[in-house]
């Protein structure tokens, strides 16, 4: 009886026991970052008081229920929506029309022209949120661009990569976000 | 010279593969802890619409989601656009009750951080979009997020 050990477990298949479920998880497993455009909501407005801005400050987007665009009281297009409201914002030729600057000193970046310009965005009910999305992802682009230019111009580095907060936010005053979404009407058909 | 040959005589030397399991338990592990069940079951159709500039959403513990999308099974529920809000449908008048619901469940220094993720399917009419936005004003959720895959520019191109 000595002689007998006690017989081993044959352990030669644990790694593929291992590599069963390692290859189980790997499938499972979704490293999908969420991602998305970021918005934030004004808050809900008690009364009816209309703020006056000057036509000229206001940059007016239509989409309607058929996905068509209206920029600026005429017909537009989503592939030349990004360089009119480029242009609209930074507005290069110091035009009448194009919005009014105010001249600002901020931290890091010393005195900088902050353009008055407001994107109005305004859809119906029977947009499609493709198109809604189209839209404000060209929108974003806009500032994103022009937030990156500005972040090159004085630090070196576009606008994502920068680490330093305080520098953050001095870009971000410099060229804040200025979509405005009209209050929800009851127009046309659904 | 005999030095030499009694190397060869021994052949070739096998490698230890008895650490092999510990290596494939030690990655198991890693995705184990990495991966990230669902925790709701969608009961809509949810493709996100595509866009460029998108950021990432980051800290998704602070992150509520509304799904927006055609039911999935659309022989019981039809086919218009519907809320979901967990594991169930909802209405619009739910989503404020939901948004307290969500506070309630996260630390009081938190809830200034959280952020509602609309996750809607493209084909969704912005109606729905707009009353759910109208709702989450109303309650004071003012930090949202349309849900949008990345795609870079060569892509819409």
């Amino acid at each position: 009886m000595a002689s007998r050990s006690t017989p081993e477990i044959n352990a030669g298949s644990m790694a593929d026991i291992a590599f069963l479920l390692l290859i189980f998880f790997l499938v499972t497993t979704t490293m999908d970052i969420d991602t998305g455009i970021t918005r934030k909501l004004p808050p809900p407005v008690e009364d009816d008081t209309d703020i006056d801005i000057k036509q000229r400050n206001v940059f007016k987007v239509l989409v309607n229920s058929a996905d068509r665009l209206l920029v600026e009281d005429k017909p537009g297009d989503i592939r030349t929506l990004k360089s009119q409201a480029k242009e609209f914002i930074t507005n290069p030729t110091n035009s009448e029309d194009l919005p009014e600057k105010r001249l600002e000193t901020i931290d890091y970046l010393g005195e900088v022209e902050i353009s008055k310009g407001v994107i109005s965005l305004k859809n119906d009910r029977g947009t499609s949120y493709e198109m809604y999305i189209a839209v404000q992802d060209e929108l974003t682009k806009v500032f994103q661009e022009l937030r990156n230019e500005l972040s090159v111009q004085h630090f070196g580095v576009k606008y994502d990569n920068l680490v330093n907060e305080d520098k953050r936010n001095a870009i971000q005053d410099a060229i804040p976000m200025a979509i405005s979404e009209a209050e929800p009407e009851n127009v046309g058909d659904n | 010279m005999a030095r030499f040959k009694k190397k060869k005589e021994e052949g070739q030397q096998r490698i230890n593969t008895s650490s092999l399991p510990d290596i494939i338990f030690m990655l198991l592990f890693f995705f184990m802890v990495t991966t990230v069940m669902r925790e709701v079951t969608l009961i809509v159709k949810v493709s996100p619409p595509e866009a460029v500039a998108v950021q990432k959403l980051e800290k998704k513990s602070l992150v509520s989601y509304i799904y927006v999308g055609v039911p999935l099974k659309k022989q019981k529920y039809g086919t218009e656009s519907r809320i979901q809000l967990n594991d169930s449908f909802a209405n619009v008048d739910d989503i404020q009750d939901f948004i307290i619901q969500e506070r309630e469940e996260r630390d009081e220094s938190e809830r200034k951080f959280l952020t509602t993720s609309i996750k809607a399917d493209e084909n969704t009419r912005m109606g729905v979009i707009t009353d759910i936005k109208q709702e989450l004003r109303k309650i004071g959720a003012f930090k949202i997020n349309y849900s949008s895959r990345k795609v870079t520019e060569k892509d819409v191109m």
